[in-house]
């Protein structure tokens, strides 16, 4: 074939590299000036306080009225629940379970023969863990899920792609990608009202404080005191994700 | 059938629907394409399987095809897909996902040098040969490199088979690592498992290597042109290789858990004989995998003629190809059934026209083929192809 003029592989190869340089060496000011942790820069420090959240079985009535304060709260969309109330029938043949789901919603009564065989009934709240080791954090491919100071697990709006990996992380279930906001979705133990000073909106319903919320490091608060008992289970404890929701007088069949 | 003595099927309210649905299975699906396809290019170019040589290039160019469709489902399921840049600039690194980006595009710059190393002369070509607009388009792909002295073409072929043989390992990090996305997480309990990330690699080989032999066999039937029929018995012989050990790892994992008989087991167990025993027992183990076992047995083990040979290794092939599509979807639909609670499943709805629906999977699952279809209309990939280079030597 005739040889055109040609511009040099070496001329080329030169210009690669230069070019790649450049974007290898951008990369990192990219990186480093990325407002990843900026949510969690921004959010006011919670002055040494390690908050908990203790839930007492024996106390829970199942009233449901938890469930409607929160989705009210939080404008939780209908198809789905920041926090919910189990109902753990326990007969000789096995474990009934049905729950207060639904905002303004409450289940049908258990069948008769069910409660005719039950051994033991229990209402147990359940809401998000806010774990220490949380899976959710860790497998969030763009840091919007994140731990803030206190010991809130919170998803950052202005940065979740939702990609539901969290949904998909978390033992509990207590994750669910928001229809509305199109992003993941979670209790954040009302933070809003927390950074005002106020408890979540659920503790503050709770007609029998069945639910409640404080600084686990405060001797003179009661959950500090629970805390310190170490007389208190956790959900799963197979997982690990050290969580801070604290149960007293948890059953064993509860999942 | 439920687990852990549950008296009802009571699953968590917030586990009622399925999040991860088709496109995410059709992600795996096609990312293990990509990589399986490369495989097959790479195995010439690297080690030197001479019968190959026919499949070297329209391997390469199908893994392409395929790898630019590969994240397609993963835009289409972001809820903020506007978004998705952000995994390459805040990148969270404890997270198995948050690398997929720079895995998945440095696999891409890979093949496009790879491909552009393979088709710079034809381009060069091109862009003296025609006029005006055409001529730009062409000029545009030599990248301005216009050099082809008999020493830069040696330099070329030297340059293919090392970045080929880079790309081995890259494709396997790139396939494994979509085994690993599901493989660690701990909460469910059909994911977790550290042979998942091995057997998503070798579903991915297979995969690829099948859906070649499909479109092989398509496009030459379409064509009326000859059968390589010496590459594509060899073909069939890494096929069928490679398929003992997919299976073979995916029975160990089911095996495995069964004999362990632990808390896996106690969720897994009733899914696999309830609500998935259609799809993964009867689908993706019995039928899609016995057939083709025993089919590609018999078309490697004897001397079989290559008629005969050319519909029951083809049908085989389309075996495996339904066989790793309900293997994407029985892991990762499955996974999902069961809930969070341990103590019940959820269903899964297939939709048709949502964004995650059946038409747009199927969209998207006919797009690399279609882009396939559009190269060939401007690349020669076949020696015989009546676009074809000039010079015999170029690979």
């Amino acid at each position: 074939m005739e040889q055109t003029p040609s511009t040099g592989r070496r001329t080329f190869l030169h210009e690669l590299v230069l070019g790649a340089v450049a974007v290898a060496a951008a990369g990192p000011i990219v990186l480093l000036s990325s407002s990843r942790s900026r949510a969690a820069a921004d959010l006011p420090k919670a002055n040494g306080k390690e908050y908990a959240f203790v839930v007492d079985v024996s106390k829970c009535i199942g009233c449901g009225y938890c469930v409607d304060a929160c989705a009210i709260e939080n404008n939780v969309p209908k198809e789905s629940i920041r926090t919910w109330v189990e109902r753990y029938i326990a007969t000789d043949e096995g474990v009934h379970v049905d729950a207060i789901d639904k905002a303004g919603e409450r289940p049908d009564p258990p069948p008769t023969q069910i409660r005719q065989n039950a051994k033991w009934e229990a209402f147990i709240p359940k809401l998000c863990n806010h774990c220490e080791n949380a899976p959710c954090v860790q497998v969030c491919p763009v840091g919007a899920t994140f731990t803030a100071p206190g010991g809130f697990v919170l998803v950052d709006p202005e940065h979740c792609i939702g990609c539901g990996y969290c949904i998909q992380a978390c033992p509990y279930g207590v994750r669910f990608f928001n229809q509305e906001t199109r992003i993941a979705d979670k209790c954040t133990w009302c933070y809003h009202r927390v950074a005002k000073g106020l408890e979540p909106a659920c503790v503050t319903v709770c007609p029998t404080q069945a639910r409640q919320f404080g600084d686990r490091n405060d001797p003179a608060d009661p959950v500090g005191k629970i805390y310190k008992s170490d007389n208190w289970q956790t959900l799963k404890p197979e997982m690990h994700s050290d969580s801070r929701v604290l149960y007293l007088g948890l059953p064993r069949e509860v999942i | 059938m439920l687990p852990q003595g549950a008296l009802n099927n009571y699953y968590f309210p917030n586990n009622v629907h399925i999040d991860w649905s088709l496109m995410i299975v059709l992600y795996p699906f096609i990312t293990g394409l990509v990589a399986g396809a490369f495989v097959v290019s790479a195995l010439y170019h690297v080690f030197k399987v001479k019968e190959f040589e026919t499949f070297a290039r329209f391997a390469l160019v199908a893994s392409f095809c395929f790898g630019l469709f590969a994240a397609l489902p993963l835009m289409f399921h972001l809820g903020q897909p506007l978004r998705a840049f952000n995994i390459f600039f805040t990148p969270h690194t404890t997270s198995a996902m948050s690398i997929f980006g720079f895995v998945y595009s440095s696999y891409m710059i890979l093949v496009m040098v790879e491909l552009w190393l393979v088709y710079r002369k034809y381009f060069i070509e091109k862009a003296q040969s025609t006029r005006g607009i055409q001529r730009l388009i062409w000029k545009v792909l030599t990248l301005g490199v216009t050099q082809t002295s008999p020493g830069s073409l040696r330099l070329d072929h030297g340059l293919i088979a090392l970045l080929a043989g880079i790309g081995i390992p890259w494709a396997f990090v790139l396939h494994g690592y979509v085994g690993f996305i599901f493989g660690s997480v701990k909460a469910n309990a059909w994911w977790a498992s550290p042979l998942m990330p091995i057997i998503f690699l070798m579903s991915a080989i297979v995969s690829g290597i099948a859906v070649l032999m499909l479109m092989y066999t398509f496009i030459r039937w379409r064509s009326g042109r000859p059968y390589d029929f010496a590459a594509m018995r060899r073909l069939m012989d890494y096929l069928w290789g490679l398929f003992i050990l997919d299976v073979t790892f995916e029975t160990l994992e089911i095996v495995y858990m069964f004999y362990e008989h632990g808390h896996h087991w106690a969720v897994v167990g009733p899914l696999l004989q309830g609500k998935m025993f259609g799809s993964y027992v009867i689908g993706q183990m019995l039928a899609f995998s016995g057939l083709p076992l025993l089919l590609l047995g018999y078309v490697v083990l004897f001397d079989v003629p290559n008629r005969r040979f050319l519909k029951i290794a083809n049908f085989a092939a389309l075996c495996i190809v339904l066989q790793v599509l309900l293997m994407r979807f029985n892991v990762v639909i499955g996974g999902q059934m069961i809930s969070k609670s341990d103590r019940g499943y959820v269903d899964f709805h297939f939709e048709w026209f949502a964004r995650e629906g059946v038409i747009p999977a199927l969209i998207i699952l006919a797009a690399p083929f279609v882009t396939y279809w559009v190269l060939s209309r401007f690349l020669p990939i076949f020696d015989d192809d009546t676009i074809s280079l000039s010079n015999k030597g170029r690979q």
